[in-house]
């Protein structure tokens, strides 16, 4: 009886191991395994055994019924993988053809500065927050400490509506307006629209944009002017850059200051990039002046702050390497679609 | 403002530094330098020589055969200048060497960057070894040295060949006065002393820690008395706030002296005669702008200083008319008016070759006066850009009284004694308080009082120890407050010395205003959809009306209009935004880019009333503008209803056809609505409009613009979660035969009111006219769902609710299909 079970069970293992497919996989099972199978079979001589050899016998049975079985799940297993292999080995695709893209819109180069500006700030707890565009030129001028006459209101070549009412020249007059709100302490930036009839070359244009800030508070200092608008630098323009500041003279601030980045092509040995200077001039600066604190309502002698203005498209032109503003206001497509 | 280095040595004698590290530092302490231009750049191998010979070349008619002593030896060269005669000798000429170099070539052409090299050749077979030059081979003009030919070798003239000493083999570039470096200064409005070299050059002794020296000025004139000559009258002291005069008389014009010419030329400033020269010269020294009017044509020799009358017209000494009125200051003699003050001086009074006697003039005037006559005068002079700076009326005593020296040190005529000053009020110094720790407070720093007040000990800035004030002198006209002082020991401390901290205090919340949080999902849902950021102009041309097919009456064309624009084509504020997005893209067609798509967000300014009173409505527009491939009416509202979707705007949105857009197709429109209010518009860009905008006849432009102000009100970031359906959807199909003149939204709208709660979507799956489908009908067909949350619906309940909406469907005209 062992040895023919014996037998029986490696005759099946031998059939399932040359096994080609399921279909023949399935046919060893009802040999072996089906009502009529060849172990089955042997399983119904039990009625003949001895009773006290019956659980011994049917423990043989089984267990050899139990090794066809392992035997059956582990070659389906390896076939049905096969037929997997072979199904994906049949999908193969050329990876290299071109892609079907979503075709999305580009930002414009520079509000994806300004982007990263209002992230630089707003991560620092300043608020952005904006101001008209047609502005009175009190706002514009006489409250940023420009009186009528004062020769800055020529610098700034400023288109005029009516005597009284101007495109804004900077972004300089929200100061005022949200100094005059009397909510202290302040920290702002308004990045806006400005206008000065410059005519358009490769450099200038008579609308761009630019970026004001504002920090109102008590014990604010010089020094953190410099850290904040270090940070600012490092931020924008990598963490090697250093900052320069120097003297400079704007009617709303004093001290005041203009300020250089090392030039992020060459690191500062100079280049044809930054004119062989090594510096590039990115920002004006400085202190508010105690006289717009108390215009705007503010006591000078408790508060004080800082203030600084960024051109937009300077920013933008310079880190993204453009080289004629017209290109901004063009709107190619194929000049957006590289940003 | 352009001056030579050589210049501000002569009052800061220890300055010793390369024009690189002084470009630095005075940028540093805050008097910017722009650039600087070495005059001898270039220039290698330059001599002076003397001509011995010249003779006819053998073989070419325009060159001859120069034997050129130049000190060392004698060389021979061959020159094709027409100034060189045969047989001609003994001038002195500036001749490159064997290996020198010049700067540019004879054509006076932008010169090149490293130069010309002269080598020694043959021309025509005859030797040469160097070179005579021209003036502009050395890199200059005839402007600036007006002794040059207009063409030919620049020629030494016998004064300066004794005035210098001049001999064959001495240096040509000291000899043209081309050993200078000239730096160029960019200096604030702030600075009025500045626009001096005696200002430039008391910071650069500051700065380098070396001592200045004004020049020395002499007491001047002969034994009679100025008053005997001339009255001088101010009328209006607000106005003028001080008048010096002094005469000269006995005017003998001649060159002025080498060194004086090479200040003025290395300033820029084209040297004329001695009498320009000295008004020019202190010009450029003091900042103080000074006049000369010719004595004998002054009527009753007398100066009457008072504003025109309007109406009058006066002619200045460019010959032009100009129109005056009763705010423009006047210099007046006798009888008439003979200088726009401060501006320019008249026709009937300028210096001629016959002068004899001189007035000069150096006056004070109100800066906001001298700005605004001239700019109504429309004549800006460099003494008005001056003068309009606000000026120290102490410093026109001292520039005239230097004036009177340089006549009589150059000879140039018979200085007259004593001086005419109306001068009512004296202009004091101005005293400010004294507060270290203010000071120190403002800068975050740690300066000690000592450091500030050697500070401005440098500065020429007086100390009254007794009251602790700093007292300004009058040239310094910006230091009025404590922040003022701060700046300036600030600057000489070392802007770059001070140390980076952040500010403490009180924390602050970081955020975005509603508004701007609401256009950043716009970009975003704009570019997601295929559209890239464009960014326009706000000032346009008003043709642009015409180009739209906007009528004549439309409240569009009322738009605010700038006083001094750049040119009609940025004369007006737009009042749409359709124009800037159609100019791009007709901008990119024209380049042949296929499928473009653009957007816009900024405003429109519309005036409450005109001319303006009070400031407009700035209104932000969302503009989208397509053409190309993948583009219809329906993408593009499909972007409007995404973008509504994600902020928080999730009522139907409703479309108007019966809209007033003369610029779009008649048939391819409509206003959208929401909520019952209007809050933009879209459609298919008028092909009239198109063709306006250099679109080729058949291609298709669609626009979408939404108007954010109305928009916004709608808004918002808050989201509720409604559950996800348990209970199975009851889907029905209707297929219907409707009216042609029945829209689609129409059968939308009743299909809401009608379905009940239990409607949870419809969805338009056919839509179709044409042959099969009867004359003046379209078909189309719907797929409805229905759903509750809490149950499965039942046949009868939506058998109920089909029957409503059916009943409403033929109240339409529309008959179901079978």
């Amino acid at each position: 009886m062992n040895e023919q079970l014996a037998k029986i069970t490696e005759e099946a293992l031998g059939k399932i191991s040359g096994a080609e497919n399921l279909d023949a996989l399935n046919e060893v099972r009802v040999e072996y395994l089906g009502k009529k199978g060849h172990i089955t079979a042997v399983m119904k001589e039990m009625k003949n055994v001895a009773p006290e050899d019956r659980p011994a016998f049917g423990q043989m049975v089984n267990d050899a019924r139990s090794k066809v079985e392992e035997a059956l799940e582990a070659a389906k297993e390896a076939l049905s993988q096969a037929a997997i292999r072979e199904r994906l080995a049949a999908e193969v695709i050329d990876v290299t053809l071109p892609a079907r893209k979503a075709s999305i819109g580009h930002g414009h180069p520079c509000q994806i500065a300004l982007d990263e500006v209002e992230r630089i700030f707003i991560g620092m707890g300043y608020e952005v927050v904006e101001g008209p565009e047609i502005e009175w030129q009190e706002y514009n001028f006489t409250k940023l400490n420009i009186p009528e006459g004062h020769p800055a209101r020529d610098e700034q070549d400023t288109f005029y509506i009516t005597d009284e009412i101007l495109l804004r020249s900077q972004t300089s007059p929200v100061q005022a307006r949200v100094m005059e709100q009397g909510k202290l302490p302040i920290r702002m930036i308004a990045p806006g629209r400005v206008f000065r009839s410059d005519s358009i070359d490769a450099t200038h244009s008579p609308s761009f944009n630019q970026i004001e800030g504002l920090v109102v508070d008590k014990h604010i200092t010089m020094t953190d002017l410099k850290g904040t608008l270090d940070e600012f630098a490092k931020e924008l323009f990598g963490p090697e850059t250093k900052t320069r500041f120097r003297p400079h003279h704007f009617p709303f601030t004093e001290p005041s200051a203009e300020v250089d980045v090392s030039c992020f092509k060459c690191g500062g040995k100079g280049c044809r990039f930054c004119k062989g200077e090594g510096w590039i001039e990115i920002l004006g600066c400085g202190m508010v002046h105690p006289h717009v604190l108390d215009m705007c309502g503010i006591d000078s002698r408790e508060y004080t702050g800082f203030a600084f203005g960024v051109g937009l498209e300077r920013i933008a032109l310079l880190k993204y390497e453009i080289d004629d503003m017209r290109l901004l206001y063009e709107n190619d497509q194929r000049f957006l679609n590289q940003f | 403002m352009n001056t030579p280095l050589s210049w501000i040595k002569d009052y800061v004698p220890g300055l010793s530094c390369t024009a690189q590290e002084y470009s630095d530092r005075m940028t540093l302490t805050g008097t910017k330098v722009e650039g600087y231009k070495k005059l001898d750049k270039n220039l290698e191998k330059l001599v002076v020589g003397e001509v011995l010979s010249v003779e006819k070349h053998p073989d070419a008619d325009k060159l001859v055969v120069c034997q050129v002593n130049v000190g060392t030896e004698t060389v021979q060269i061959v020159t094709g200048a027409p100034n060189i005669p045969v047989g001609s000798k003994g001038q002195y000429v500036p001749v490159v060497l064997d290996g020198g170099k010049v700067a540019g070539g004879h054509d006076g052409g932008p010169l090149p960057e490293e130069g010309v090299k002269i080598k020694a050749g043959k021309l025509r077979g005859v030797p040469s070894n160097g070179m005579m030059c021209s003036i502009e081979e050395l890199g200059s003009d005839h402007n600036a040295y007006p002794l040059a030919p207009e063409s030919g070798i620049y020629i030494f003239d016998e004064a300066l060949i004794r005035e210098l000493g001049l001999k064959p083999g001495d240096s040509a570039v000291k000899a043209l006065g081309m050993d200078d470096v000239v730096v160029e200064y960019e200096i604030t409005s702030n600075r009025v002393d500045c626009y001096g070299v005696i200002g430039i050059a008391r910071e650069a002794a500051a700065t380098f820690g070396e001592s200045f020296r004004l020049p020395e000025v002499k007491e001047t004139g002969n034994s009679e008395d100025i008053n005997d000559y001339l009255k001088v009258q101010v009328e209006d002291t607000k106005l003028c706030p001080r008048y010096c005069a002094r005469m000269v008389k006995n005017i003998r014009f001649a060159p002025s002296p080498e060194w004086m010419q090479k200040r003025l030329r290395n300033s820029g400033i084209r040297p004329i005669n001695n009498l320009v020269d000295i008004t020019n010269f202190v010009m450029e020294e003091y900042g103080q702008p000074m006049h000369a009017y010719d004595y004998d044509t002054i009527a009753g020799h007398e100066i009457v200083v008072k504003c025109a009358a309007d109406g009058d017209e006066f002619e200045t000494l460019d010959g032009q008319v100009r129109k005056l009125d009763h705010t423009m200051l006047m210099i007046n003699d006798g009888e008439k008016a003979v200088g726009l003050a401060g501006i320019m001086g008249g026709e009937n009074s300028k210096i001629t070759d016959h002068v004899h006697t001189v007035v000069f003039e150096a006056a004070n005037f109100d800066g906001v006066n001298i700005r605004l006559s001239a700019k109504k005068a429309g004549l800006r002079t460099d003494a008005s850009s001056i003068f309009e700076k606000g000026l120290d009326p102490n410093n026109a005593e001292a520039a005239i009284n230097r004036a009177c020296q340089l006549v009589e040190e150059l000879g140039c005529g018979e200085v007259v004694g004593g001086m005419i000053d109306v001068y009512p009020v004296k202009d004091e110094p101005v005293r400010v308080a004294f507060e270290p720790e203010r000071i120190n407070s403002l800068l975050g720093t740690d300066i000690s009082p000592e450091e500030m007040k050697a500070i401005f000990r440098k500065l020429d800035l007086g100390f009254d120890e007794d009251t602790q004030e700093v007292v300004v002198p009058t040239f310094r006209r910006d230091l009025h407050c404590m922040a003022d002082l701060a700046e300036e020991v600030l600057r000489f401390h070392g802007y770059d010395t001070i140390e980076s901290t952040l500010p403490v205090g009180e924390a602050t919340t970081g955020k975005l205003s509603y508004k701007l949080r609401i256009d950043q999902v716009a970009r975003n849902i704009a570019e997601f959809a295929g559209f890239s950021h464009a960014m326009t102009y706000a000032f346009e041309s008003p043709k642009v009306y015409d180009k739209l097919l906007i009528p004549e009456d439309s409240s569009l064309r009322k738009a605010i209009v700038i006083q001094n624009p750049l040119g009609e084509d940025f004369s007006i504020m737009r009042t749409q935004s359709l124009n800037a997005i159609l100019t791009s893209l007709s901008l990119n067609y024209n380049r042949r880019n296929p499928d473009v798509r653009l957007y816009d967000l900024s405003n429109i300014y519309i005036p409450k009333s005109l001319p303006l009173t009070e400031l407009p409505e700035e209104r932000e527009q969302l503009t989208l503008g397509a053409y190309g491939e993948g583009m219809d009416f329906y993408v593009m509202k499909g972007v409007i209803e995404e973008l509504f979707e994600h902020i928080g705007m999730q009522d139907k949105v409703h479309y108007e056809p019966s809209c007033d857009r003369p610029y779009l197709h008649p048939g391819r429109k409509a206003d959208i609505l929401y909520q019952g209010q209007t809050v933009g518009y879209l459609g298919e860009v008028h092909p009239e409009v198109c063709g306006n905008y250099d679109f080729k006849e058949g291609v298709r432009v669609y626009v979408a613009v939404l108007d954010m102000p109305a928009v916004i009100p709608f808004t918002g970031f808050d989201r509720h979660y409604e559950g996800i359906a348990k209970y199975p959807a009851t889907t029905r199909d209707i297929s219907m035969l409707v009216p042609k003149t029945v829209l689609v939204g129409q059968i939308e709208d009743l299909l809401a009111q009608r379905g009940g709660k239990i409607l949870e979507s419809y969805k338009l799956f056919d839509i179709y006219e044409g042959s099969q489908v009867q004359e003046g009908y379209k078909s189309v067909a719907y797929s409805l769902s229905f759903r509750a949350k809490d149950r499965t619906l039942t046949d009868e309940e939506v058998g109920a609710a089909m029957k409503k909406i059916l009943q409403g469907l033929s109240g339409l005209g529309i008959e179901l299909r079978s």
